[in-house]
């Protein structure tokens, strides 16, 4: 009994000491409305690497912005907005010279498909039969920077505040609004494609800009080389298709 | 009021509900596995047990489904009496009082399990009904475990996160608890709040942990 257990102790030992993840890692950290055009991409870019490993870190571009500030070990930043990216690049965490413009999103404001209030513009969210409506944390996420934006703009902000279920990510809001737990929700057109059997686009939300994602190395990156190779994959023609794809606009 | 003190007595009182809601819950199960034989008893008891062990999305992810708008318990609520659990201080209650439930259950069975049943049968021998026996013999004989199981129910409470952020969501004032409003604020990179908040969290927490040792065998009684 005791000889089984110290052997089978000897195994787990052995096991936890194995190496996490093997090769030259490339670790990316990408907006969470990324996240199906990314990993599609990782894979492509894998194929060409074979020795490198994409590590993908999804989360909302200001998360992922406190995440660098912080000394998180990341080779590439890709946010869903300049304004993070003009952040990151006043606190000097990337390569400013390399930093580039890679896909265009419309923001909407989704309903679960049953939904039945007939909700055509902002004003529209004011009504009664609107109870909740779900909004990415404007402070990191800047689906919900540019909803809010939006609402101030068209002086509802006051009417809303009283609805409003904040989120942690613009994928946490799209989620909300597919369990019908919310009645309406601000996200990308790109994130309301993946779930169409559930949620639906009510309308696009009007912006002064549109949203555009940026994406540039880290400073100070150990696989710069890699780091540059990857940005160039997402920015050339494979990336661009895999993204058109998914439904982003080329900037 | 400043926010580290609105989502502070919001913490406080979603605790201070878990752990009453516990008291009734844990104690009264407890009595029943420790006191009474029948079949299926060990597996209740793990099956209660599980939420000390589960990780917390998992926790959050079943209450999510069943008492959310289209779950088979929240449609019913909503149906019937209107109720939304989802997004609201109740479900911040809920998602606490579960997670915190093992450590009253766990501790309450113990200290029941302990007692030498001499005294509960000479209490009957001397006219005391079976209530009676309970609240003045079972339970006082008890009360040492039960306490410190209810203080640590409480400081579970108070730190609850991952379940609460799943099925309630972060409101200010309403269910933004101490922990979400921290994890908020790093998010956001406001760490002058941050400091705050943790500094509140980590004090409460040191105090409860005292109390406990305190209740701890071999020690003046509080």
């Amino acid at each position: 009994m005791f000889r089984r257990l110290a052997l089978a102790s000897l195994a787990c030992l052995v096991a936890m000491a194995a190496p996490i993840a093997r090769g030259a890692g490339l670790t990316v950290s990408a907006a969470a409305s990324l996240q199906n055009a990314f990993r599609e991409i990782a894979i492509a870019w894998e194929a060409r690497h074979a020795r490198d490993r994409v590590l993908l870190n999804f989360a909302a571009s200001g998360t992922l912005l406190q995440q660098l500030d912080k000394g998180a070990p990341v080779d590439v930043f890709a946010s869903a907005d300049r304004e993070t990216m003009d952040r990151a690049q006043a606190k000097k965490l990337i390569d400013a010279a390399a930093r580039r413009d890679f896909a265009r999103n419309v923001l909407v404001v989704a309903v679960p498909t049953a939904s039945s209030p007939a909700i055509t513009s902002l004003a529209d969210l004011r009504q009664d039969a609107v109870r909740r409506v779900a909004i990415g944390d404007p402070r990191s996420v800047p689906a919900g920077r540019h909803a809010q934006a939006a609402l101030d703009a068209a002086g509802l902000h006051d009417a809303i505040a009283p609805k409003r279920i904040v989120a942690q990510s613009v994928r946490q809001v799209l989620d909300y609004v597919a369990r019908g737990e919310v009645d309406a929700g601000f996200v990308y057109a790109t994130d309301a494609a993946i779930l169409q059997d559930r949620v639906r686009v009510a309308f696009d939300v009007p912006l002064d800009e549109p949203v555009r994602y940026s994406i540039a190395p880290v400073k100070g990156t150990a696989n710069a080389a890699g780091a540059r190779s990857f940005i160039d994959f997402v920015t050339g023609a494979q990336g661009r298709e895999i993204l058109a794809r998914h439904g982003f606009a080329q900037p | 009021m400043e926010p580290a003190w609105i989502a502070l007595s919001l913490s406080l009182k979603v605790a201070g509900w878990a752990t009453l809601l516990n008291a009734v819950l844990g104690i009264g199960i407890a009595y029943a596995l420790a006191r009474l034989r029948f079949p299926g008893r060990n597996l209740i008891d793990a099956l209660l047990t599980l939420p000390m062990v589960l990780p917390p999305t998992v926790l959050g992810y079943y209450l999510l489904v069943l008492l959310g708008r289209h779950g088979p318990i929240g449609a019913f609520l909503y149906e019937r009496f209107g109720i939304t659990l989802v997004f609201t201080f109740t479900g911040a209650v809920i998602a606490a009082t579960i997670v915190a439930f093992p450590l009253v259950m766990k501790s309450a069975r113990a200290a029941f399990e302990t007692i030498d049943p001499q005294f509960e049968k000479a209490a009957r021998v001397l006219g005391l009904s079976p209530p009676a026996v309970f609240f003045r013999v079972t339970l006082p004989l008890a009360r040492r475990g039960i306490l410190a199981g209810l203080l640590l129910a409480f400081a579970r409470a108070l730190g609850e996160f991952g379940a609460t952020l799943m099925i309630a969501g972060s409101i200010p004032g309403r269910t933004q608890t101490l922990s979400i409003a921290v994890y908020e604020a790093v998010q956001a990179g406001q760490d002058a709040t941050a400091n705050v908040l943790v500094a509140i969290v980590s004090i409460t927490c040191m105090a409860v942990l005292l109390a406990v040792g305190r209740l701890a065998p071999g020690r003046a009684p509080v």
